[in-house]
This record gives C-alpha cells, structure tokens and sequence, in this order.
C-alpha cells in the first residue's frame, strides 16, 4: 500500500481498507436483503436456481451484512480509535495484514459456501468448521494486535471506547469457539457436539450476545469515540460510561433464553432469560442517554452536520429498540410476537437505525481523516445529508411494515372459534402479509440507495485526495 | 457447602459489587482522573487541525 497519505505515528492503512470494505460489504450485504425480500413478494423470483433460493440467500444476508459490514466497521473504527486515544502506533503490522485479509477471505468464502448449501444450521453461526477455525486464528490474531497496542500506550488511562471494544474483542472469541464446537465428518460437514435443548441453549446464548457484543459492546465503542470527537465535546458523563460499560457487559450475557420461551428449554431458564432481559433495560438506556446527552449544548450543530444527526439519531434507534427487546422478553408479549415479522422489525431497528447508522457517520467522520483532510470533511456534505434522509425513511418503512405484519400475524394465528378451531389457515395470515413485504422491500430499497450514494461519496473522496496528493495512491484506492 | 448456597449468594454478590463499583466510580478522588480520561479522543486535535484541508474543493 501506498505511503502518501501515511501518518507520523498511526497505521492508517490497514484502517483505510477495512472503511473501503465496510462500504463495499454494506452495499452487497443490504442488495442481498433487497432480494430475499423481494423473493418473500415474488416467490417466482430466481426459484428455479437452488444456488439462489431464499434458504440459502438468507444467512449470506446476515453474514455479509453482520460480518461484512457491521465487522469490517468494527475492526477500522477499533484500530482507528486505540490507536489515537493511546497515541500509539498498532501493536503489529503482520497481524495488522494478517486480520485484514484473513476477515476478507471469511467473508468471500461464506459467499461461496452458503449458495452451495453448506451450513451448520446455526444462525448467525452457519459457516462449517474449516471458516470457523479460520475465524477463530483471525480473532485471536486481532485480541493481541489490539491488546498489545493498549498496553504498550502512553499514557495512564483507557479511554472507555477501548473497554467497549476490548470486551466485545474477548466475549465474541468466547462466544464463537463455545457455540462452534463440533465434530467434524467430513471437510464440509460436521455435528454440534451439543444435543436437544442444551445445543438450543448454547446457540442461543451465542446468538443472543452476537447481538450483545458483536452488534452492541462494539458499536458502543464507536458511539464513545465518535459522537463526542463529531460534537467536539467530551462524553456527557465519563462516570456513568464506566458505570454502563460494567452493568451492560455483566447482564447480558445472561438474556439468551428469551430467544426459546415456549420451547423444550425449561420454564424457570425463560423467566430467568426475561427478568435479566428487562433488566438490561437500564444500562443500555444510560449508556444511550449518556451519547444523546453529550449533545447538550450542542444541539445546534444538528442543523448543519448530518453526520452528527446520523451519530444521534442511531442512538435514538439504540433507545427505541433496547426498549423493544425487553418488552418482546416478557413471556406474555412473546406469545404474541414469536415466529412473527415482529421480531425481524426489531432485529432490523438495531441493524438498520442502530448499528448501521452509527457506522455510517463513523465512517463519515474518519474517512476524510485517513486520506489526510479534516476528519468529517467528505466530497460531498450534501450528499450525507440525503443519504442521512434515505436510511432515516428506509429504516421507518421497513420497521413500521414489520410491525404491521407481526402483530397482524400473531393475532391471526391464535385467533379461535366459538367451537376451539382455528379462525384462520396459516396460508391466510401469508397472504395477508403481503402488502406489508412490499412495503419492506421498498423500505431496504431506500436504504440501500443510500448505501450507493455513499459509494460514490466515499470514491469521490478518496479521487480527490489521491488528485492532490503527488505521490498518488491510486492503488490503494481500491483496495478489494 | 451445598452448591445451591453458592448460587444463592451470587445474586447478592453481584448486586454488592454494583454498589462498590458505584462507589468507586463517584468517589471524589477519581473526579480528575476521569476528566483527563474523557479528553482522550482529543489528544489529536492539534495534527487534525494542520491537516490539508484546503485539499478538498468546498461542496458544501
């Protein structure tokens, strides 16, 4: 890679691809989601090619848009942040290279492996056991770059983003081997070593602290660094940050079961799962009031930096689906909402106005700063303001769809005769969802035009620097 | 010791160590620390200030 743009101190190369790699993975991963989506309206879509059936289409969605996109953010905006607030350059420049390219190949294998139908049936854990031992030396790779950079810095303290995104570095490794242990009986297949309701358990105390790590802990670093340095103030309340990061990394680990009530799990493991889910409730609130309230002060700035309304109004989404998930955990609600469109709704609140949005104004904000301008300084201000309109719309139509479909469907399904029949057929409940799936696709087809807005930012930029740069770096432009 | 009186503990053992990182964490004394603490994304300002910015044409 190219020098020109190279810092004093900082390894900002591995950090510029992993960025170019989170646009690049975001626009894949959410196109994806625009077909399946579609696919759910117009089931003739690409069915006769079983390399493109929904089954299979479905967790390359979630793999590209979780691993893809949301880890290519997590792992740019995690050495971009330990290095500045340690004043120190990256522990190692091999392990640097080693987790950049060895993410990159995870991610196009599950590209390759999912079409062709191998899959460990685990959700948000698909991948067969050769990518998962690759996953694992990558992650391991990445703990001891990132560790090594805090401990060689220079001054005394760790700033919390750090904590955040050293507590998500460690719980995902433990997660990821713990729920990916297997017995392999053949090179693309293999048996969870765990059975019946215990297996059930461990994928979803894996598939829970995903969300709780992999999609919060992380992106709650980003929110730590990101939102005070784009306000240009420090973070509301250093001491409620420490008290958020100790209450939220020590519940939720505990929520997973809410995933199985009604199910082979025993009762007192789902009201267990439901009051710690509730309880979970209260740290991520503070840490959101904690974001928001940095603004105090401050708000005028929302007017005229769309990436700062980004960085605020993911937190707002932060807010309103940590209020969500807690009221689908209680067993009574859950009854209604389980198996529903309810739930995606939720799941796509955190992924679209949460975790997405919070990695596109990080990317905002840090992408100029690689390329040697002012940080926030992309090609085109105006574009990140309607890309900022675009996800804002896109996430409300799909999330307001959702719920239409969801308590919709719960209903039907439980509704009853006067004699104990059923009132509805399933098929029924299917075909009255159907306007609420068109509204979807359109919805995730608003957001993801956004996405290709910010593609042309983000080459738009890097042309601009590379431009006025003689030594240009057209080379590392692209990087993938 | 009966492993379920260990279990019983540890709901009350969690919730005194809430309180004593509560404690800790408001105690008066760590007030500069942490004021020092929080400016740490701002360590950088200086070089992000000399940084070109006259690189980029104004769209705004």
């Amino acid at each position: 890679m190219s020098t020109a743009f190279d810092h004093p101190t900082y390894n900002y190369s591995v950090v510029r691809a992993f960025t170019i790699m989170t646009v690049v993975w975001g626009v894949v991963g959410m196109a994806i989601g625009v077909l399946i989506a579609s696919q759910l309206v117009w089931p003739g879509l690409l069915a006769d090619i079983p390399y493109l059936h929904f089954g299979r289409l479905r967790p390359l969605h979630t793999n590209a848009v979780i691993f893809g996109f949301g880890g290519s953010a997590l792992f740019a905006t995690s050495y971009y942040v330990v290095q500045r607030t340690t004043q120190t350059r990256l522990f190692s420049e091999v392990l640097s290279g080693f987790t950049f390219w060895g993410w990159q190949i995870i991610i196009v294998a599950a590209a390759i492996t999912l079409p062709l139908g191998y899959t460990q049936t685990k959700e948000y854990a698909e991948l067969e056991w050769p990518i998962d031992i690759l996953i694992t030396l990558v992650w391991v790779a990445y703990a001891i770059n990132f560790f090594g950079t805090i401990a060689k810095r220079k001054m005394k303290h760790i700033y919390v983003a750090n904590w955040f995104y050293g507590a998500f570095i460690i719980t995902v490794a433990v997660l990821h081997i713990g729920n990916s242990a297997v017995i392999p009986v053949s090179a693309f297949k293999s048996y969870s070593v765990y059975s019946g309701a215990a297996d059930a358990m461990v994928q979803w105390w894996y598939g829970h602290n995903a969300v709780g790590f992999f999609l919060t802990a992380g992106f709650l670093g980003m929110m730590y660094y990101f939102v005070p340095k784009q306000t240009g103030r420090p973070v509301f309340s250093y001491r409620l940050s420490i008290v958020h990061f100790w209450a939220l990394i020590s519940l939720y680990i505990w929520a997973g079961p809410h995933h199985l009530h009604y199910t082979a799990l025993p009762n007192w493991t789902q009201s267990l799962g439901m009051v710690m889910s509730l309880i979970l409730l209260a740290p991520s609130w503070g840490g959101m009031i904690n974001g928001v309230m940095t603004l105090s002060g401050a708000w005028h700035k929302l007017r005229h930096d769309p990436i700062l309304r980004f960085l605020v109004v993911s937190l707002s989404f932060y807010g309103m689906s940590t209020f969500e998930g807690p009221m689908m955990s209680i067993k009574t609600v859950n009854a209604l909402s389980h198996y529903t469109d309810w739930t995606i709704g939720h799941v796509h609140a955190g992924a679209l106005g949460w975790v997405a949005m919070v990695s596109i104004g990080a990317v905002y904000h840090m992408l100029p700063a690689l390329y040697g301008m002012k940080p926030g300084q992309m090609y085109s201000t105006r574009l990140i303001n309607t890309h900022f309109w675009l996800a804002t719309i896109g996430t409300v139509l799909y999330i307001a769809s959702m719920w239409v479909n969801g308590i919709m469907q719960g209903l039907m399904w439980r509704a009853f005769n006067d004699d104990g029949s059923l009132t509805y057929t399933f098929v029924e409940a299917v075909d009255a969802s159907y306007p609420g799936w068109f509204v979807r696709v359109l919805g995730g087809a608003v957001f993801l035009l956004g996405m290709l807005l910010m593609s042309y930012n983000t080459y738009m930029t890097v042309r601009q620097a590379s431009k006025s740069e003689p030594n240009s770096l057209k080379t590392d432009a692209q990087p993938a | 010791m009966d492993i379920n009186t260990l279990r019983a503990f540890a709901t009350p053992l969690a919730f005194i160590a809430f309180i004593a990182i509560g404690v800790w964490t408001f105690s008066k004394s760590r007030k500069k620390g942490f004021d020092e603490a929080a400016n740490l994304p701002f360590a950088d300002d200086d070089f992000d200030n000399q940084s070109k910015d006259s690189q980029a044409e104004d769209h705004k």
